[in-house]
């Protein structure tokens, strides 16, 4: 007959000296640690890494006309440099691209407006995005090229159509997904439309806006590249493209791939420096992504 | 003082309120007339889908009545304005690209009501009255729950608004902070006597809070009745806790000795 053990009473208890000799509360990281969670060196080491397995592969292989060292490719690199070739090449592609790449933010920003004013503009932005996004800036380009000529016209026109949708898209979605409370204070205080656009709408939606910027930057960036390969020979200077182009006819394999690491390192440092700043400026300061 | 019949200070004189849903139209409220006075702390009380929140969004101004009228101060209310200060429940009503203190600014620069020196002193002194001078320069994201309401009020405040409307401020908060916040709330309102419209369903904040409490009805809300407060739940003459009337009232049941008069 065991009944259920009734809980015993127990009287009120009162710890009047706390315990003592715990140690260090807050113990300082070892230096290891925090070397690891630097996340610039932590890239680093791995491409580093990339590069050795790289060098180990060519050193294999042992022919430069196929697949050169990482040493030689450094050295072109280097020389071009110093002749000024390679510098020129880029200078010139990089500015092509800044105009384009304002253009298409220009446009995008003129779209996303006319989106959110009325629902017309949302409708034809829609349309418009979901015929033009997948469509390839390149496909365009023979088109670009009788209506503007072989020259910056046509590339430029390209850049916007690789910019335009890709922005438009992102920062429209950005916008229809900021928070209806931000929308309400932002009326309760008699913002004007002007205002609340720009201290409202633009603030809330930055996180998909900086999305939509990155993948522009992308696109245009590989799309000019495309485009440079096709007819770089027209345009008074020659960009990257054409540098690599004009070094693959002289199988000078070496400058093909200085050539494309200046690419490769251009779309690092925009990505790492300048939207990474970016974004810890503001988006990541605000807690508004981790 | 002494006017024997002094005017409303909000008027809501049979007020219908309907909202879309994707396919249909929902009546939220039917009907629903009551009088706030300067100085009120006006509660209304009812349980969900009595349509409470959509009454307070009504006086805010983000939705139009169907039928009847709002008027504050004898005028019409019928858009948003700075006149009417809103603290919602969610804790995202701060935005989080602004710190705490840049928060207050930009409600007072933004209405126009201030700018400059006159507007960072003013926002400092309610940022101060609601305990956060320290916290002036952290973001929303840094803060816990309870600050981020406090940081709501003292925005609302700062404003000083002829009404302040409050969307159960404290019901995403935990019990102990609740109890915290009622308090500062009411300290708040003894130095600054700023006429309050607070609505929530929970009974023990309602008599805690108000010196009026307004009971809804839900589907659609309608009046229940309009009853006085002392903030301490006091036995009333027929032998039932203030509290207890309330939940006899609402929920149609019969009054018994049950009580659940605390908070």
């Amino acid at each position: 007959m065991a009944e259920p053990a009734a809980a015993p009473p127990r009287p009120d208890r009162i710890y009047e000296t706390l315990p003592e000799g715990f140690g260090v509360v807050a113990k300082p990281l070892s230096f290891w640690a925090r070397i690891a969670d630097n996340g610039v060196f932590r890239k680093s080491v791995l491409l580093a890494v990339l590069a050795l397995i790289w060098q180990a592969y060519a050193l294999w292989l042992g022919n430069s006309l196929l697949f050169p060292t990482f040493t030689e490719t450094g050295y072109a690199f280097y020389e071009g440099m110093r002749s000024g070739a390679l510098t020129e090449a880029t200078f010139h592609s990089v500015w092509l691209l800044l105009k384009g790449y304002a253009l298409g933010l220009a446009f995008a920003a003129a779209a996303t407006a006319f989106a959110i004013t009325t629902r017309v503009g949302a409708d034809l932005l829609d349309t418009l995005t979901s015929m033009f996004n997948p469509l390839p800036s390149i496909a365009l380009l023979p088109l670009a090229m009788i209506w503007f000529g072989l020259g910056e016209g046509s590339i430029i026109f390209v850049l916007v159509h690789a910019v335009l949708w890709s922005v438009a898209l992102n920062t429209h979605a950005g916008f229809r997904s900021v928070s209806p409370t931000w929308r309400m204070v932002g009326q309760n205080y008699g913002l004007s439309s002007l205002a609340y656009v720009t201290k409202i709408l633009i603030p809330g939606a930055l996180p998909s806006i900086l999305t939509g910027l990155k993948i522009g930057w992308a696109f245009a960036w590989r799309t000019l590249i495309a485009a440079e390969l096709v007819f770089g020979v027209s345009s008074s200077g020659g960009g990257l493209g054409w540098y690599i182009f004009q070094n693959k006819n002289l199988l000078d394999i070496p400058n093909v791939f200085a050539g494309l690491l200046m690419v490769i390192i251009f779309g690092l440092i925009v990505d790492n420096f300048v939207f990474r700043v970016l974004e810890q400026r503001t988006i990541r300061r605000w807690g508004m992504q981790s | 003082m002494t006017d024997p019949n002094p005017k409303p200070l909000l008027a809501v004189d049979g007020l219908t309120l309907q909202y879309r849903t994707r396919d249909s139209i929902v009546t939220a409220t039917y009907r629903v007339s009551f009088d706030v006075f300067t100085s009120d702390r006006y509660v209304i009380l009812g349980p969900s889908g009595c349509g409470k929140s959509t009454l307070l969004k009504a006086v805010g101004g983000y939705i139009r009545p169907v039928e009847g009228s709002i008027t504050l101060a004898g005028a019409q209310i019928s858009k948003p304005g700075p006149d009417r200060v809103l603290v919602f429940q969610e804790f995202d009503q701060l935005l989080p690209w602004k710190t705490v203190r840049e928060n207050v600014l930009f409600a007072l620069v933004a209405s126009g009501r201030l700018k400059g020196r006159e507007a960072a002193e003013r926002a400092d002194h309610y940022i101060a009255k609601v305990n956060l001078t320290g916290f002036a320069d952290s973001y929303p994201h840094m803060l816990s729950g309870g600050m981020k309401q406090r940081v709501a009020i003292a925005r609302g405040m700062a404003m000083e608004p002829q009404i302040l409307l409050m969307d159960e401020p404290f019901a995403a908060l935990d019990a102990l902070t609740r109890g915290k916040m009622q308090e500062e709330l009411l300290q708040l309102w003894d130095e600054t006597k700023v006429t309050l419209l607070f609505v929530t369903h929970s009974i023990p904040e309602a008599v805690r809070i108000g010196n009026r409490i307004l009971l809804l009805t839900p589907h659609p809300g309608r009046a229940k009745a309009e009853l006085g407060s002392t903030g301490t739940d006091l036995v009333g003459p027929d032998g039932l806790t203030l509290s207890a009337r309330i939940d006899s009232l609402l929920f149609d049941r019969h009054p018994t000795a049950r009580s659940n008069a605390h908070g």
